[in-house]
């Protein structure tokens, strides 16, 4: 072959239109697969939610979400109502759980902006059940969970997840021996919201005492832990001028 | 002239064994060490380092005569980098939940040095179908070591095989757990996947002693 592949005009040449092909290459591959990605989010969400009240297929150890097909049903079974929460009213929404957390909380930097609070009221064998999303940030990127409450303000069941924790360590918190300690604890302490902290060394590391509103840290993971009970901290905060009237 | 020649087929046999990327070239350690907790995650993430590397290969076979020598490093990144983000957004659309579980070791896979071994060694200088072939057994020569680490990970630190109780109910006590078999959580963490490794190495080295480098 004659050409010069070795010319500087040769390499710009190809370089632009190597980058040309590759990136419409991956828009087109993109585009065409966002539908079912979006799907799968919608269908993660509705699972997750459903975790948080114990609707799941738990065994020993791992998390089991309900089956894919089972989900829109199930959801649309144990979920009763969906709120919109402003202050200390509740607007019904059923389509609140397709509310972004992450696109509200950027536009609530906007001071004129009401931020839209949604809720989750499930119900199950007669309990109810007052799920509400959080979201805050980890060591790396974004954590998120579902807090599942009772009337009385005590956890029934979290779930969380996140986009980048460190594996083995940070990402330990979607893990059912940190999951599973949160519930039963109070997010009250004499009846001023607390919220529950992520502690190291409060001697008591399967978390028996339910009312310090503190569960065991996962060692090698400070900062993760940190960013939890930050979230908690300051998102169910939002909740609480609605949830203190459920009481009454 | 057969499909496959004595030469074509060796270059899809030797990777297996004698010239394994990971126990041979001691490439990938890092992605082998990370995801072979499962041995389900330890097959998907086999079969996409496959589709890559052969997919790459090919490519870069085929454009070998184009490519400009000062930016040929730059031109398979960019090879390899698309192939990943195709793979991850696949498994993102049709198995969400694994493609969660493997998080960030699929976009790893281009830090993978076999692949950029591959496309370095061997696909520049031969054509497309041997490229191809070469990069099926080296990713099928990485898929046997996953597989086997995987394979002992599971059954002896979580009691499962797929997912699936083999040993019985560590819980409920069933099983060879009645007669006070405990699960080993060490075999979980990365530090035994790597003694795990060297086993394999060392069982491979004492068998074919013509690997054993001398000083």
């Amino acid at each position: 072959m004659s050409r010069n592949t070795e010319s500087n005009t040769y390499t710009v040449l190809f370089a632009a239109a190597m980058v040309l092909v590759v990136g419409s290459l991956l828009a087109f591959v993109a585009e065409s697969l966002k539908g079912k990605i979006a799907e799968n989010k919608r269908i993660e969400k509705q699972q997750n939610i459903l975790y948080a009240m114990g609707v799941n297929d738990n065994e020993e150890g791992s998390v089991n979400f309900i089956p894919k097909n089972e989900v829109d049903k199930d959801f649309s079974k144990y979920i009763v109502k969906q709120y919109v929460i402003d202050g200390t009213t509740a607007k019904e929404n059923d389509k609140a759980y397709l509310i972004d957390i992450k696109k509200e909380a950027e536009k609530a930097k906007n001071p004129s902006y009401t931020r839209r609070l949604p809720l989750f009221v499930g119900e199950k064998n007669n309990k109810f059940y007052y799920i509400v999303p959080v979201r805050g940030k980890g060591l790396w990127d974004a954590i998120w969970g579902y807090v599942a409450l009772d009337k009385d303000l005590v956890i029934q069941g979290v779930y969380f997840d996140h986009a980048g924790e460190t594996p083995g360590l940070g990402a330990n918190i979607k893990e059912r021996f940190f999951m599973d300690e949160f519930t039963g604890e109070h997010i009250l302490k004499d009846g001023v919201f607390e919220g529950v902290t992520v502690f190291k060394g409060n001697a008591d590391p399967k978390s028996l005492d339910k009312t310090d509103c503190q569960v065991d840290a996962i060692a090698g993971a400070t900062i993760t832990g940190n960013g939890v009970t930050a979230m908690l901290k300051k998102d169910l905060d939002m909740y609480m001028p609605y949830l203190k009237t459920l009481k009454q | 002239m057969g499909f496959l020649t004595k030469k074509d087929l060796k270059l899809i046999t030797d990777p297996l064994a004698d010239n394994n990327p990971i126990t041979v070239q001691v490439l990938g350690i890092c992605s082998a060490l990370a995801i072979t907790a499962q041995l389900k995650a330890a097959i998907v993430m086999a079969f996409s380092v496959m589709f890559v590397l052969a997919m790459g290969n090919v490519v870069i076979s085929l454009m070998r005569n184009i490519i400009p020598p000062k930016i040929r490093i730059i031109a398979q990144l960019v090879i390899a980098a698309a192939l990943v983000i195709i793979v991850d957004q696949v498994l993102k659309a049709y198995s969400y939940q694994l493609s969660k579980q493997l998080s960030v070791f699929v976009g790893l896979i281009i830090t993978n040095c076999i692949i950029m071994g591959r496309f370095e060694a061997f696909a520049l200088a031969n054509t497309p179908w041997k490229s191809f072939l070469d990069g099926i057994g080296n990713a099928a020569g990485y898929g046997i070591i996953l597989v086997i680490v995987a394979f002992f990970r599971e059954l002896l630190g979580s009691g499962s095989l797929f997912g699936i109780k083999v040993l019985g109910d560590s819980i409920k006590k069933t099983g060879i757990y009645a007669y006070g078999y405990e699960n080993n959580g060490f075999m979980l963490l990365a530090p035994m996947a790597l003694i795990t490794l060297g086993i394999i190495i060392w069982i491979q080295r004492s068998k074919n002693t013509s690997l054993i480098e001398e000083n």
